[in-house]
């Protein structure tokens, strides 16, 4: 199983780069924060990753709101207390940077 | 993301014109995407911001607004506020900033609290049923003080 420690991390504690990501990645980082992963969660995971790999960039959350098939109100109970920096991690992103 | 878990921010909006109520909104989603907690309280023309009809067609007015590089005699001329009101939303969606209403939408789904002023209420003579259904409820300031014990204060 991978661990957190098997992980290349950047100076913010997220994933250095963007394309090492794989899904274990997801789920390593997801034991770090305290956190089951469900579909609901790998819809969204997968939605960023999807995006990314269009626009070399994460989506805004509004984005992942919009267009994911998951709304505010859910993405805020699935990653809670911070859905960004969570979604970010679980992603394999850096550290969200955008307004929105 | 932890070392944001006791905070919490508690923004005053006061001014009701666009650009004004841009601010307030972005740094209310920003907190609440970051794990900060967040109250809204609006007052005076800030009650714009809040009401149902009148929230999606807020301006921008570049009167008094060095910023714009506009002389004033231009500035105050008939048409000058819409134009000025349009280009701004033309910047806004640009940005993917989304419409006042639907911002309002967005920090409510997300958890945060949105507080309309009782004085203000009064004053204007606005029932609640003209306010936005984001609205958590009308109270008093020293009600909303109460509610942002321990939080940072922004005052728009």
């Amino acid at each position: 199983m991978t661990t957190i420690a098997d992980l290349k991390l950047d100076a913010d504690g997220y994933l250095a780069d963007p394309n090492a990501w794989t899904p274990e990645v997801a789920e390593a980082f997801a034991s770090e924060l305290g956190m089951e992963l469900t579909d609901r969660h790998w819809q969204v995971i997968n939605f960023v990753r999807a995006e990314f790999a269009k626009n070399g960039e994460m989506p805004s959350l509004r984005r992942i709101t919009k267009q994911s098939g998951v709304p505010t109100k859910e993405l805020y109970k699935l990653f809670p207390k911070g859905p960004a920096g969570k979604i970010a991690k679980l992603s394999g992103m850096s550290k969200p940077k955008g307004c929105i | 993301m932890s070392d944001n878990e006791d905070r919490k921010l508690a923004i005053i909006c006061s001014k009701g014109t666009l650009d004004m109520a841009y601010p307030g909104l972005v740094l209310a989603n920003a907190a609440l995407m970051m794990g900060i907690e967040v109250e809204m309280f609006f007052t005076f023309w800030g009650m714009d911001i809040i009401h149902k009809e009148k929230q999606n067609s807020l301006k921008f007015v570049p009167v008094g607004n060095p910023s714009t590089g506009m002389p004033n005699f231009i500035a105050a001329i008939p048409g000058m506020t819409p134009m000025a009101t349009k280009m701004m939303h033309k910047g806004l969606e640009k940005i993917d900033m989304p419409p006042v209403g639907e911002f309002l939408e967005m920090i409510h789904d997300a958890g945060g609290n949105i507080w309309a002023c009782r004085m203000a209420m009064d004053m204007m003579n606005l029932k609640e049923s003209d306010l936005a259904p984001e609205v958590d409820g009308v109270v008093g300031a020293m009600e909303f003080l109460e509610m942002a014990e321990g939080a940072q204060i922004l005052f728009i």
